[in-house]
This record gives C-alpha cells, sequence and structure tokens, in this order.
C-alpha cells in the first residue's frame, strides 16, 4: 500500500490482517515471497518448517518472541533493551540468513567487504 | 478538556464539539476532523503537502489557535507569550 | 424497522444504512464489476460473509487468527519526522510492517537516477539498522521523459491534435527510456543490498507506461536471479494511450488483473499488486464487492504472490487522505477472507 495517514491505513491493516512483522514471523515469511516468490501457503510453512514450529505459531507474538530470542533473529526494542547481548539488525540478518537458509543481498555484500567467506554458491 | 479541566468524557466531548461546532460523532471521524482542524488551524498529520501545508499552523502555533478556540489556558502558550513579549516592537 | 448501520461512502464520509441497503450494494457492486471485466460475480455464500462484515456497528474487525498476510508498503512514512532512516525503523519497530520500502521524495526513477550516490549511501546505512526485508521503489512515471520534463514529445499533446503516429512514436520511445533508468537504478541499488526493487504504479501513463515496467523487470530479473521484484498497478485495467503495444504478443491496453499478472510473472516478478480504484459516490460495501470481484480471478490463477494494493483510493479503501480506520479494516478483512491473498 502507499504512503499516507500511517494510522489510518497501516496501523489500521497492520491490525486487521497483518502478520506483525518483527513482533511475530512477518518479516521472515515476507522475506520468502518476496526473494523467493513464494506464495503465503508455501512461504508459511517453510518458515514454519525452518524455526521448528507451525505455521500458527508464526503470527502469535507469544511464541515468537522466544524462537526470534533463541535463534538470534532480532526482536523489538522494548524486548531487545533487556537483553543487550542479542543479535539485532544487519547481525540479526546474518542468523537468519542461516536458519532459513536463503542469500540476504545486504549480508553477502557485508561478507565480502569484511573478507568472510559466503555461504551460498555464486 | 479531561487532563487540564477534569472533564469526565461525555462532558468533555460535548464541550468540545460545542466549541468546534460538530456533533459529538464527529469528534471521532478524521473525515470530518480534516476540515475542522484545517479551517480552525487546530495542527494535524503533516503529510506534507497533501495534509498540512505549509501555511497551516502546526505544533506551537496550533496551541495558541487550540487555547483560542477552546477558551482554555495552555500553558506552553502562556509561557511563550511571556517570553517572547519581553522585547518591544522598536528592538526586533 | 431495520437498524441503521454507521458505514462509510467511498470517500470516507459516514452514512448509515440498513442491512439490506448494504446487501444491495454488494450485490450492485459485484454485478458492476462482473459486466466491466466480464468476471463472474460474487457467490451467494461470499455476498453473505460480506454482509457480515459490513453489517456491524463495530469500530473494528480482523481476519481470523492464523489467517494473517503479509503487508509491503510502497515506500515507509512520509519523510516528514526524523531522516528517511528512522521512517524505515518506525515501520520495523513500531507499526509491525513486514517488509520496508526507502523511497526518494520525487517518488519517480527518471529524478532518483539523478541522485543515485545518495540513495546507495542511505540505503547502505538502513540496511545495517533493519531487519525486516528493505528495498528501493519508484514510479516508472512515463510522463517525466515528455517535454518540458525530458526530450520526448509530449503524447497528451499530440493525441489531441490527431497527431496519432507521433505520439505513438513518442511513446515507443519514451519505453526505452525509462526501462533503462529503471534497470540503472535496480543495478546500483543491488549494490547497495536491497532485498527487492518496487515498480510502482506501473501503467500510470497506460500501456507504454506498463510496458516500459516489464521490459525493465525482464533486464532486471536477468541480470539479477535472486532479486525480489514486485510490481504494483496503477490501475484496475491499462489504458490504450498507444494501443498498439504488445508484450510477449499479448496486446497491453484494456489488460484486466489477471492477464497483467500473467505478464508480469513472465517477466519475472516475486510480487504482484492489482490496483482496483474506489468510487467516491458509492459506499464502500459497494466498492468492496467491485474490488473482489475485478481481482479474484487474478488471485486464483497467480503464480506469483498477490498483495493487492490497500492504500488510499483502491482496494475499497476510501478515497481520503485520513482513510477511516473503521473503513480499512473491513476492506483489509474482507479482500483477505474472500481472496485468499498473499498480501497486501
Amino acid at each position: 500500500m502507499g504512503t499516507g495517514d500511517p494510522l489510518g491505513m497501516e496501523g489500521a491493516h497492520t491490525q486487521a490482517s497483518g502478520m506483525g512483522g518483527m513482533r511475530t514471523a512477518g518479516d521472515l515469511v515476507a522475506r520468502m515471497q518476496m526473494t523467493r516468490r513464494m506464495r503465503l501457503k508455501e512461504a508459511k510453512a517453510y518458515v514454519a518448517d525452518k524455526l521448528g514450529c507451525t505455521p500458527r505459531d508464526l503470527s502469535d507474538p507469544s511464541a515468537m518472541e522466544q524462537i526470534r530470542i533463541e535463534k538470534g533473529l532480532g526482536t523489538l526494542p522494548f524486548t531487545s533493551s533487556v537483553r543487550p547481548g542479542e543479535a539485532g539488525m544487519i547481525e540479526a540478518k546474518f542468523n537468519i540468513s542461516q536458519v532459513l537458509d536463503i542469500p540476504i543481498n545486504s549480508v553477502e555484500r557485508f561478507k565480502e567487504r569484511v573478507g568472510l567467506a559466503s555461504s551460498f554458491a555464486v | 478538556m479531561q487532563i487540564t479541566r477534569g472533564m469526565r468524557l461525555t462532558e468533555a466531548k460535548t464541550y468540545v464539539a460545542g466549541k468546534l461546532g460538530v456533533s459529538v460523532l464527529d469528534l471521532s471521524d478524521p473525515t470530518v476532523m480534516l476540515d475542522v482542524r484545517k479551517e480552525l488551524g487546530l495542527g494535524g498529520i503533516l503529510e506534507s503537502g497533501e495534509i498540512t501545508d505549509i501555511d497551516d499552523p502546526m505544533g506551537i502555533e496550533a496551541k495558541f489557535n487550540i487555547a483560542a478556540v477552546l477558551d482554555v489556558p495552555v500553558n506552553c502558550v502562556e509561557r511563550f507569550r511571556a517570553k517572547a513579549g519581553r522585547r518591544r516592537p522598536a528592538q526586533i | 424497522m431495520e437498524a441503521k448501520i454507521r458505514t462509510r461512502m467511498g470517500d470516507g464520509a459516514l452514512v448509515e444504512m440498513t442491512p439490506a441497503q448494504i446487501r444491495a450494494d454488494l450485490e450492485a457492486g459485484t454485478l458492476a464489476a462482473a459486466k466491466r471485466s466480464k468476471s463472474a460475480e460474487l457467490t451467494s455464500a461470499e455476498l453473505d460473509h460480506l454482509s457480515e462484515i459490513f453489517c456491524s456497528n463495530s469500530r473494528f474487525t480482523g481476519v481470523d487468527i492464523g489467517d494473517e498476510v503479509v503487508l509491503s508498503y510502497d515506500g515507509c512514512g512520509s519523510q516528514d519526522l526524523g531522516t528517511r532512516i528512522n521512517d524505515l525503523q518506525y515501520y520495523e519497530q513500531y507499526l509491525c510492517a513486514d517488509s520496508l520500502e526507502l523511497y526518494h521524495h520525487d517518488y519517480s526513477y527518471k529524478p532518483a537516477k539523478a541522485v543515485m550516490a545518495f540513495e546507495q549511501d542511505v540505503m547502505r546505512q538502513a540496511q545495517f539498522v533493519t531487519t525486516a526485508p528493505l528495498g528501493y521503489g519508484a514510479m516508472p512515471d512515463l510522463g517525466l521523459y515528455t517535454v518540458p520534463d525530458g526530450p520526448v514529445p509530449n503524447w497528451s499533446q499530440l493525441l489531441p491534435l490527431g497527431r496519432i503516429a507521433e505520439s505513438r512514436a513518442a511513446q515507443e520511445e519514451a519505453v526505452e527510456l525509462a526501462a533503462d533508468d529503471i534497470v540503472y537504478v535496480a543495478d546500483e541499488m543491488v549494490e547497495a543490498g536491497i532485498e527487492f526493487i518496487d515498480l510502482d504504479t506501473a501503467g500510470a501513463a497506460g500501456d507504454a507506461d506498463f510496458l516500459a515496467a516489464l521490459k525493465a523487470i525482464e533486464r532486471i530479473r536477468a541480470r539479477h536471479p535472486d532479486l525480489g521484484i514486485q510490481i504494483g498497478m496503477a490501475g484496475e485495467f491499462v489504458l490504450g494511450m498507444h494501443g498498439e503495444l504488445e508484450y510477449d504478443g499479448v496486446r497491453l491496453a484494456g489488460l484486466w488483473p489477471l492477464d497483467q499478472m500473467k505478464l508480469a510473472a513472465k517477466a519475472g516478478v516475486t510480487i504482484y499488486g492489482p490496483a482496483i480504484n474506489t468510487n467516491t459516490g458509492k459506499s464502500i460495501a459497494w466498492n468492496v464487492a467491485r474490488t473482489l470481484t475485478i481481482a479474484k480471478p487474478c488471485c486464483e490463477a497467480a503464480t506469483v504472490p498477490v498483495h493487492l494494493n490497500g492504500g488510499m483510493g483502491v482496494g475499497g479503501v476510501p478515497m481520503h487522505v485520513l482513510p477511516a480506520g473503521d473503513a480499512t479494516c473491513r476492506a483489509s478483512r474482507a479482500a483477505v477472507d474472500i481472496l485468499r491473498l498473499d498480501g497486501l
């Protein structure tokens, strides 16, 4: 959807039908759609399998907080601020790439620039 | 009207609706309130050029108008008046 | 006497309608759409479900637990508060966006191309501080290639003069220029670390605009096999400003979402977003029924994820700069429940 009134559009859609982004696994499922062309059901099944949970858990912030912390996939600041050792942002993306077994462009470029080996064939 | 005048919700809504010239139901309706806020200079969401134009009051400017329209003192507005009024016009 | 339901018109105005009136509008909306787009009307069961959604005075409604979809955005934030990177962070952290999109304020590929070095810098920094998939978006905006903004003769001035051949030639020239710019921007932003590129309001200037997008997508896909490519349409059918342009042997003028999706998938998109316009003179129930009727064939046949455009003035959302949440949530839920979408 386009930019505009964040409460009237983004906020309303998020509460009405959105997966919940990083509160849950919305960003992970989005990744499989955006970069692997998976339809929603397939994307949810794939991510659930990689995370070791059910597709229904993917939209559940209670379930996903635990999983994200355990696997270092990044959480929201007010949950992560009490755990300063947690992976976040680009660090989390390294872990997401590994857990979901997909290349992430910004991660691969980071590795190139600092001389780390890529896990994916070029 | 709740925070500064201690009004219960029904009273506060009735008061504001009366001052703005709208119905109580209209107070929660962004479709109506966009125009009312613009007309009375009460400030709104920025969304530059689409909602708030460059000559629409915002921030402290809007609060001057809110104080006048709702007929309530607004602390930061009173302090602004006091501080900005220290120089006489000839000195600016 | 029937109870009155508070609902909205397509321009956002709050009105009262009876359940019978709302049902009548749902039926009229789907019939109007079916006639226009030559698709099937919504079924009786679907209309019953929509009646339940719309014939309620609740301020809010939502999909069933477990049916949530992915939300994507054509640009995050309005660049009014803080930095553009702050906007991306707000969307990720406070609005729980599933994907993020950086954009240049002059939201077209032609002006963005001129400031690529700065866009790359911002994107690179943004990638360090965000976790959700982050891409870059802009519009093909073919009109910018015409005089006085660009080098090509202005076909909207030529057409009323009956200079059809010249108008067509101008559009064909603009297609190549726009496709080059889009591919250039995509290349540069891939260097900066994007996970997807978004071509928004494709088809806004008609069939030539859509063709520019498809050609660009094809080239981007060939150069970047792993890149996410999102296309969002400008309107429900492609206007024939040229009238004779084709992609893969299919004439573009007059295409509805089903055929738009097929071509976009062929070109290489990973996400396709239909846009169905809101009629401000009709109720939101009428508009949503119409939207779903037009979008349904596309969703049923889709080979790529479909993200229905659900912003201001499209997808059944009122055409008002501050759309009321009571209207947006109904459009959102209706779309997911009936179309089994991949996202919005």
